[in-house]
């Protein structure tokens, strides 16, 4: 083991992934599917890392993509609910917000926003 | 604070008794070190493409005190997204080269060799020259391998020299370049499409078109054949759409109602034989039916398909446990076969490797899959998926997804965020 992993060796999971773990399910007197417990910093990590394929690393945009990093919550999960609602005429995005619950869509704006 | 910050501060401290609860409720044994840490844990994974590299680079990121190595048989990537590109002749091949620096200065193990055995029971891989590795959690994702005894007279040999599939990205793109390049104006471009399932779906006809750009400016006469087993295709509308289009009726289309299924090729003649016809072309790329990367069927990994079986929400094999596959090689459907898949499963792939190595649950997936294709440098279709886990599969989301529009009103914005996702996920993979 080297040293900086000794150092570490009680070192915890880090925030974003921690949250999407669903920590819940160990901690519960009885077990229970997984699919029936997710807080929202886990839905919003986990959805998040998803959305970087196009919008950069931690959101950071890419080319015309925009960025989403520190962007506010309300911006992001306003203009996701437009796509959704086809309010807003986009291009791939209104397919893609159609996929997402509107408390996804603001845990995934809540995700970003904090980058 | 948001609230993933405020559940973090709330579950952590429960967190130091979360080995040993876990025995109780039932939750995963037998990974972590009982100390709810994963310091020292060893994952290996085999590729270094995009399910791979995501793998590793994801795993590093989300706890760097688990120990990664990564194996590949070559010193970079070069992608499969974006080839057709380079067969168009609109990019040079080291615009879609990636080397594995980032992710060595990330802190991942790369090692360059060829893996030619996976001990299951004994948790350890092996290399041509001999060297092993021992794992805790293996990650394979070798991509695509060729079944070349599904078409008379079709070899790897016929393919490194005369009828490339440039289906892996490389020399064979190169190849069929160069072969495009040399040919005379007048000339016809024979594509023999695979079956399904196949990677990247929309591929064969991007390429038709990407060509088809080329001859359009360089050798306007020719005409491009595609021979095709299947009956339909990924995008077909807005293909055929794009095709006529820009190209008039250069491209034309012999699907599997009409005989179109490539049974037979002879290359002393430059000749194939689809539906009992005998087709003559001066350039002739034949992409042949595929199965699992050769280190999975190696492994013990494929079922009788030549697909690799996984759990839908972790990727582990239900053949061998402790070993994930993730990307081509595995059962994901219906996500396609693509590297955008490949890298949203192997994300997901790795936030359950390093929970389970906390002895926690793995998390809810949740997968994206969006591809680009250009029919033209300013011409781009899209077709985007999201899915969720339901019942343990993989399921796309009601309501959600589908092509762009007909009609081309997005065709050139489209065109842009194609290289824009490319220049994205690329660094995301092997770029930071």
């Amino acid at each position: 083991m080297s040293q900086s992993h000794a150092a570490a060796t009680r070192r915890r999971l880090p925030n974003t992934i921690l949250a999407a773990i669903g920590l819940g399910m160990c901690l519960s007197a009885s077990p229970v599917l997984a699919d029936e417990h997710q807080s929202a910093g886990a839905m919003g990590s986990t959805i998040g890392y998803t959305c970087m394929g196009c919008h950069g690393v931690a959101g950071e945009g890419s080319g015309n993509i925009p960025r989403l990093a520190g962007v506010p919550q309300e911006a992001i999960a306003g203009m996701m609910l437009a796509y959704k609602s086809d309010g807003q005429a986009g291009t791939v995005m209104n397919r893609i917000a159609k996929g997402y619950s509107d408390e996804e869509i603001q845990a995934v704006a809540e995700f970003f926003a904090n980058q | 604070m948001s609230l993933s910050r405020r559940g973090f501060l709330k579950l952590s401290a429960a967190m130091a008794s979360a080995g040993a609860m876990g025995a109780a409720t039932g939750c995963q044994q037998g990974n972590g070190n009982g100390d709810g840490t994963a310091s020292g844990k060893r994952v290996v994974v085999i590729g270094g493409g995009f399910g791979g590299a995501t793998a590793a680079k994801y795993v590093k990121m989300f706890d760097d005190t688990i120990d990664v190595t990564m194996i590949d048989g070559k010193a970079s990537h070069t992608t499969c997204p974006f080839s057709n590109l380079v067969i168009g002749g609109l990019k040079d091949i080291d615009e879609i080269t990636h080397d594995f620096k980032a992710l060595e200065k990330r802190g991942v193990n790369v090692v360059k060799g060829w893996v030619t055995g996976v001990d299951a029971e004994a948790q350890s891989v092996t290399l041509e020259d001999g060297r092993s590795f021992e794992y805790d959690r293996l990650v394979v994702s070798p991509g695509i391998d060729f079944n070349y005894d599904a078409i008379e007279g079709y070899t790897e040999e016929v393919a490194n020299t005369s009828m490339p599939h440039a289906w892996q990205a490389g020399e064979q793109t190169l190849l069929l370049r160069r072969q495009l390049e040399e040919m005379e104006d007048g000339g016809t471009f024979i594509l023999g499409a695979p079956p399904n399932p196949f990677r990247c779906p929309p591929g064969p006809y991007e390429r038709a078109a990407l060509v088809a750009n080329y001859f359009k400016e360089h050798k306007p006469n020719s005409k491009i054949l595609i021979l095709d087993p299947k009956t339909g295709f990924s995008k077909e509308g807005l293909f055929r759409e794009g095709w006529t289009a820009n190209y008039g009726n250069m491209i034309e289309w012999i699907g599997g109602d009409f005989g179109g299924g490539v049974e037979k090729v002879d290359p002393d003649t430059m000749t194939v034989v689809a539906g009992g016809t005998e087709y003559k072309g001066d350039v002739i790329n034949v992409i042949p039916p595929q199965k699992a990367g050769k280190i999975a069927q190696v492994a013990g990994l494929a079922d009788d398909s030549g697909w690799c079986p996984v759990n839908q929400q972790t990727y582990e094999s239900t053949i061998h446990e402790r070993i994930h596959v993730v990307g081509d090689a595995c059962i994901g459907s219906p996500m396609p076969k693509s590297g955008f898949s490949a890298n949203s499963q192997a994300k997901n792939c790795a936030a359950s490797i390093v929970a389970m190595f906390h002895n926690e649950s793995a998390p809810i997936p949740s997968w994206v899959n969006t591809c680009y294709s250009l029919v033209a440098p300013d011409y781009g279709i899209s077709v985007a998926a999201v899915y969720e886990l339901k019942d343990g599969k993989t399921t796309s989301v009601e309501g959600a997804g589908g092509v762009s529009p007909l009609g081309g009103e997005n065709a050139e914005a489209e065109a842009g965020y194609a290289h824009d996702w490319y220049a994205s996920i690329t660094k995301d993979i092997w770029g930071s």
